[in-house]
């Protein structure tokens, strides 16, 4: 690792002050950036953990959404959502290993947008909301390719208002090795329709899967589905599987997640 | 020997103490006051020319006190390999040279060309970067085949070829195995790829080199299996530093699997640079450094052939092997495809007629060497593939066709050069029906059917050669070195025992099996005995542990010291009783003239021993030590049958292992709990070979299974709880303990039962697939199912 | 240099760090605790488990400014009192939970974290809970065992001796 200063502020503001330093970056839970920055991949003059803000973390139901604090460890929404929203409390209880869990957060995996992590797909299927410290940001205008996201520079997410769906479920086919999503899909039925995201499969990052989105919104059955395919056009291919079977795990684990949602 | 006394029992493991409370004593908790750190550049592209290596700017920075490159080792010895295979023309094989620091070119991606000595390793790293190279890249062969083919880069250039050995085993015999092929009344080909694996000790490699100007002494703490091996290649063939004035210690090591069996150019390199700047240098491996330096293993890409009559009788068997080398020939590894694979290509059976052929090839990817069961693995799992394969084609039950060709009568001696002098295959083949319920397999296939997923039933045997070696031999076969033990029992004057043993435990617990042994044989509590290992210092040149030999070489020498001791006890029992020697028994630790009442103990006698008032003087030294040197006479044939089901998604193709059963017959059993443990352990890292894990390079030679991001490991949930069974005991003939080694028996037998499990599968599920290539992952299988 | 105060074990410690010094490394190189161990850099292999605030993290992927002021334990801190091996710890040793002994600490931190959240835990859940442990050694058999014995429960039924 390279050398930085290390700063642990209270408050946002206090954060957002000090991530306007030069080559500042904001540090969540760190279970990605802290093995990046092993590698000297990242090179930030000052790190600003933002574990310290008490008031990032929580998890809370208002107006039939779920609210989570940007700053909350993954064991904590595993724990707290899983009577208002179990398949999100699933998704959380899954991420990694519960020594990541207790210290990755929501807010860090939906800043990285890792095109394998699993909570882009969640936000994404719930038209989630993306809550910074400066603005509200939508969930599908939030993600905007691989690694890529509609953030500002030290810009930091505070919260992530998740509408509480009818019924979901988050279907996770792990990589063998990384135990990320190889393929991982969201279910979300609403009362207007239901959401399909995509994570893992796709070389630009979590997507929507459009087509069966409508055969689910007019038959939420995973025979619904059964006539669709996926093209494997721009899916990832690489030692763990090819493009065409990652379109191939998109379609049956869609229909596992229908079948299971709840 | 009897099953009774401290042979037998599961003893709980002393060691577990240190290492349960923090306080195990690995190399890298080892600091040196003064010591610098050590941080290697390393090639990042497989294959190229170093045109210069420019490090001014590196030197100027924080910390930094020298920086060394190639031009520090010019002259200087490169690594040596312990191991020279003659080919199938009789000519040695092409041996390049292995410099510490690259010499002109780089081989593989990870080759160490420059390396940073700072005040700290964030220092030394730092510096690192700010070295300049500039190579000249050149195409890379990686695919072994295409290495051999006429235009292929050189790996190195001045030995004019990639093609390090053509070997062929029995070469005499080739032309009746060919006409034995003519004649058959079936021919099974199979072609498969043993895929290349990544030992991953949970411990990286570590080395912090010490000297001391005032007595020319050296020290090198080091991560090693065979700290005495260390030393003798450093310091003969490397850096020119006289035993007397070289001490290497393993103190705790965190597994090896046969990757820290080698001397690695990070130990010779904090040795030199010691001495060079007079100061301790530590040098501590990543992770994602130990992908790029520690030698790898397997990687054969072989054809194998099974002749057989009508009735399903093996007539002949032939294969054609190529083994990948990496880009330098690492410390045995040319014995690996040729001694340890060829000669265990008869397996359990009687077939009468086999020829081996292997070529060893050069690549631009990090050297291959032994890794847990070398060699064996690779035999095993091509043979019992291809049997199955037949059983199929012939329509024969596999284990019927397995127990078609047994063999049955020992001692045994193949056509491949070996001799098994016990075994009972078909007493584990009927235990392991028993233990794995075979016969409800069926039933369970059919409720696995209810519940959409395809069942299936893989079953193989296997049997290794262990214990190695006997030194005449090998020699013989081209090791460069013998391979005996060697202990030494130092009897305290009270009566304890200290035990110095040649063997390096690195998870084995030998510091509670050979005081079980110790124990045994004088009749006194294990507790009185302690074990000393790892220190060059302070044991007798001894050759280390590997090849499941601890027990069966190392453990020899120990009875052998040990009945030394015992002898000359009696001796001086006798003069104490005022007997003859003859009449002098030893039970439970009581020394007694026969037929009589008179005895004296343990204590009594060791303690005469070194107060010799009342002693034969005349007739007899004092005190009470003795070294023994064990060379085997043959090594150990363990063998054994394996069966695994499986479950797969259709709509994935993912695996679930639903249960692994092992009955093995390992001769005497010391320590039964130990033993299960290291059949668990083979296991867990045959069934991670099989579904899991694969070393994987692109066409240009750079690595992609680089992390554990890439590279998967098996974890608690891959794996179920194993039946295992060792109650089969046909006790080896040689050794004085009867036992035959089972260190490596899990990783041998384990990868074939997975792979015909997941073949049975789907083919119960109607999928016309014969082989998949390991790891069988999701995709592949996936894959498979669609054709 | 920065300082940072933290509890390790029960004991009040402070040191000057850097700010990209990891809490293992504080561990092991400013207070000598050496148990915690380092087997990868992609914060997967678990062997640096160690407890923050009561919770298993990796020392390895947090930062020892990011415990200013935090509650440590680690493997050096599992033993009784007297100096006797913990349930846990005894559990490992009677089961042959362990070979090399370079994961262990990590599984016992995270055995011990496991047992708190679920005190009985199924052997499914015993073996997803070591999602982040990486054992070389001892194929899990003997580790699950001994994790389910250390919870009280009958493990006679499990096969193998």
């Amino acid at each position: 690792m390279y050398n930085f200063d290390f700063e642990r502020p209270s408050t946002v503001d206090e954060a957002v002050k000090a991530l306007q330093a030069e080559d500042a970056q904001a540090l969540g839970g760190g279970q990605t950036l802290i093995p990046t920055l092993k590698q000297r991949l990242a090179a930030p003059a000052k790190l600003v953990s933002l574990a310290g803000i008490a008031a990032m973390r929580f998890v809370k139901t208002e107006g039939g959404k779920l609210c989570v604090g940007g700053g909350t460890p993954h064991a904590v929404v595993a724990d707290e959502a899983a009577k208002s929203f179990p398949a999100l409390a699933k998704l959380a209880a899954n991420i990694g290993d519960p020594a990541v869990r207790n210290k990755g957060t929501v807010g860090g995996s939906l800043a990285n947008n890792d095109p394998s992590a699993c909570y882009p797909s969640a936000a994404l299927a719930c038209g989630a909301t993306i809550v910074t410290n400066s603005r509200e940001i939508t969930a599908d205008d939030f993600f905007q390719g691989m690694f890529e996201t509609a953030l500002e520079e030290g810009e930091i997410i505070t919260e992530v208002r998740f509408p509480i769906p009818q019924a979901a479920n988050y279907q996770k086919f792990e990589q063998p090795a990384s135990r990320f999503a190889l393929t991982g899909i969201f279910v979300a039925k609403y009362p207007d329709g239901v959401r399909v995201a995509v994570t893992g499969a796709s070389g630009d990052g979590v997507f929507r899967w459009t087509e069966a989105e409508k055969a689910l919104s007019a038959n939420f059955s995973a025979d619904a589905i059964a006539g669709l395919s996926v093209d494997p056009d721009g899916m990832i291919e690489d030692l763990h599987g090819s493009a065409a079977y990652r379109a191939h795990l998109v379609k049956v684990l869609t229909g596992r997640a229908v079948t299971a949602a709840r | 020997m009897p099953k009774d006394g401290h042979i037998g029992p599961a003893t709980k493991r002393r060691e577990d103490l240190r290492f349960l409370t923090g306080k195990g004593r690995y190399t890298d908790d080892i600091n040196i006051r003064g010591q610098a750190y050590a941080q290697f550049l390393r090639s990042n592209v497989a294959h190229g020319r170093i045109r210069g290596v420019d490090t001014a700017a590196a030197e100027s920075m924080p910390g930094v006190i020298r920086i060394f490159t190639g031009k520090d080792f010019e002259g200087i010895g490169g690594l040596p390999c312990g191991w020279q295979v003659t080919d199938k023309h009789g000519q040695p094989m092409l041996e390049p040279g292995h410099p510490v620091l690259a010499q002109g070119k780089v081989r593989h991606v990870g080759d160490p060309i420059a390396v940073v000595v700072a005040e700290t390793e964030s220092q030394a790293r730092d510096a690192v970067e700010a070295i300049e190279v500039d190579i000249e890249e050149l195409s890379a062969v990686v695919d072994m085949k295409a290495a051999v083919k006429e235009g292929a880069p050189l790996v190195h250039d001045d030995i004019g070829s990639n093609l390090c050995y053509d070997w062929g085993f029995v070469e005499e015999n080739k032309a009746a195995v060919d006409e034995a092929f003519a004649k058959a009344d079936h021919v099974t080909t199979l072609e498969l790829v043993n895929q290349r694996l990544t030992a991953n000790p949970m411990e990286p490699r570590v080395a912090v080199g010490d000297y001391d100007n005032t007595t020319d002494q050296h020290t090198l703490y080091t991560t090693s299996q065979n700290p005495h091996v260390i030393r003798l290649l450093m310091g003969a063939f490397v850096l020119g530093i006289p035993e007397h004035k070289l001490r290497v210690v393993a103190p705790d090591v965190g597994g090896g699997f046969g990757s820290k069996i080698f001397h690695y150019a990070e130990e010779a390199f904090v040795t030199f640079a010691a001495k060079a700047i007079n100061r301790p240098v530590k040098w501590t491996s990543s992770r994602s450094e130990a992908f790029l330096s520690d030698a790898q293993g397997r990687d054969h890409v072989t054809k194998i052939q099974l002749a057989l009559d009508k009735q399903g009788h093996f007539q002949a068997l032939r294969t054609e092997t190529y083994a990948n080398m990496g880009a330098y020939l690492s410390t045995f590894a040319p014995s690996v495809p040729t001694w340890l694979h060829g000669t265990l290509m008869a397996g359990n059976y009687k077939t009468p007629l086999i020829y081996v052929n292997v070529k060893a090839v050069f690549t631009n990817t990090v050297p291959v060497d032994a890794y847990r069961g070398a060699g064996r693995p690779e035999a095993t799992y091509q043979l019992e593939r291809v049997i199955d394969k037949a059983a199929r084609e012939m329509g024969i039950d596999p284990i019927e066709l397995r127990r078609k060709n047994f063999v049955t009568e020992f001692p045994y001696a193949t056509p491949v050069a070996v001799e098994y002098d016990t075994g009972d295959y078909e007493a584990t083949m009927a235990k392991l029906e028993e233990i794995a319920d075979l016969k409800g397999f069926e039933a369970r296939a059919a409720e696995s059917k209810k519940n959409g997923k395809l069942r299936g039933l893989g079953v193989n045997c296997y049997i290794e050669a262990c214990g190695i070696a006997p030194s005449h031999l090998v020699g013989q076969l081209g090791a460069r070195a013998g391979l005996y033990e060697s202990a030494t029992v130092r009897v305290n004057a009270t009566g304890s025992l200290t035990v110095m043993t040649g063997s390096h435990s690195h998870g084995q617990g030998h510091e509670t099996a050979f005081p079980q042994v110790v124990a045994d044989m004088i009749g006194i509590d294990p507790s009185m005995i302690e074990i000393v290992h790892g220190d060059t210092a302070n044991t007798p040149m001894g050759m280390g542990t590997y090849g499941s030999r601890s027990l069966a070489v190392g453990g020899s020498a120990i009875v052998r010291a040990t009945n030394k001791i015992i002898d000359k006890a009696k001796k001086i029992a006798a003069h104490l009783l005022e007997a003859s020697e003859a009449d002098i028994e030893l039970k439970d630790g009581k020394f007694s003239v026969s037929g009589t009442d008179k005895s004296v103990d343990w204590a009594g006698v060791t303690l005469a021993a070194y107060v010799p008032h009342n002693y034969p003087l005349e007739s007899l030294e004092p005190g009470l030590e003795e070294t023994a040197f064990y060379d085997p006479s043959n090594f150990t044939y363990p063998s054994g049958a394996y069966a695994c089901e499986v479950e797969v998604d259709p709509d994935t193709g993912k695996v679930t292992i639903c249960s692994f059963a092992a009955a093995d017959d390992f001769g005497n059993i010391v320590n039964p709990m130990i033993v299960d443990g290291q059949v668990h352990g083979g296991i867990g890292q045959g069934i991670g070979q099989a579904l899991l894990e694969n070393t994987v390079y692109d066409e240009n030679g750079q690595l992609l299974s680089a992390s554990y991001m890439d590279y998967a490991m098996p974890r608690a949930s891959d794996v179920p709880f194993y039946t295992v069974d060792h109650s089969c005991q046909t006790p080896c003939t040689h050794n004085p303990l009867g036992v035959k080694g089972c260190g490596e028996a899990g990783a041998i037998g384990s990868p074939p039962a997975v792979v015909n499990a997941v073949v049975d599968a789907l083919r119960r599920g109607g999928h016309d697939v014969t082989h998949i290539d390991m790891p069988l992952s999701p995709a592949r299988v996936w894959e498979a199912m669609q054709k | 240099m920065p300082k940072v105060s933290m509890t390790v074990n029960g004991k009040p410690v402070s040191g000057e760090v850097e700010g990209r010094t990891l809490l293992v490394q504080f561990l092991r190189e400013t207070l000598g605790l050496t148990g915690t161990h380092v087997g990868c850099d992609t914060s997967q292999c678990g062997a640096c488990t160690v407890h923050v605030g009561g919770k298993s993290v990796k020392s390895c992927t947090t930062f020892a400014l990011d415990c200013d002021g935090a509650e440590v334990a680690t493997i050096e801190g599992m033993a009784n009192a007297d100096g006797s091996l913990g349930t846990i710890q005894q559990a490992f040793q009677d089961h042959h939970g362990l070979q090399c002994g370079f994961c262990t600490p990590g599984m016992v931190m995270s055995a011990a974290a496991l047992l708190k959240e679920n005190p009985k835990p199924t052997e499914a859940e015993v073996r997803h809970y070591l999602e982040g442990n990486i054992c070389r050694c001892t194929g899990y058999h003997n580790i699950v065992k001994a994790i389910l014995a250390a919870s009280g429960q009958d493990i006679s039924a499990i096969a193998a001796e």
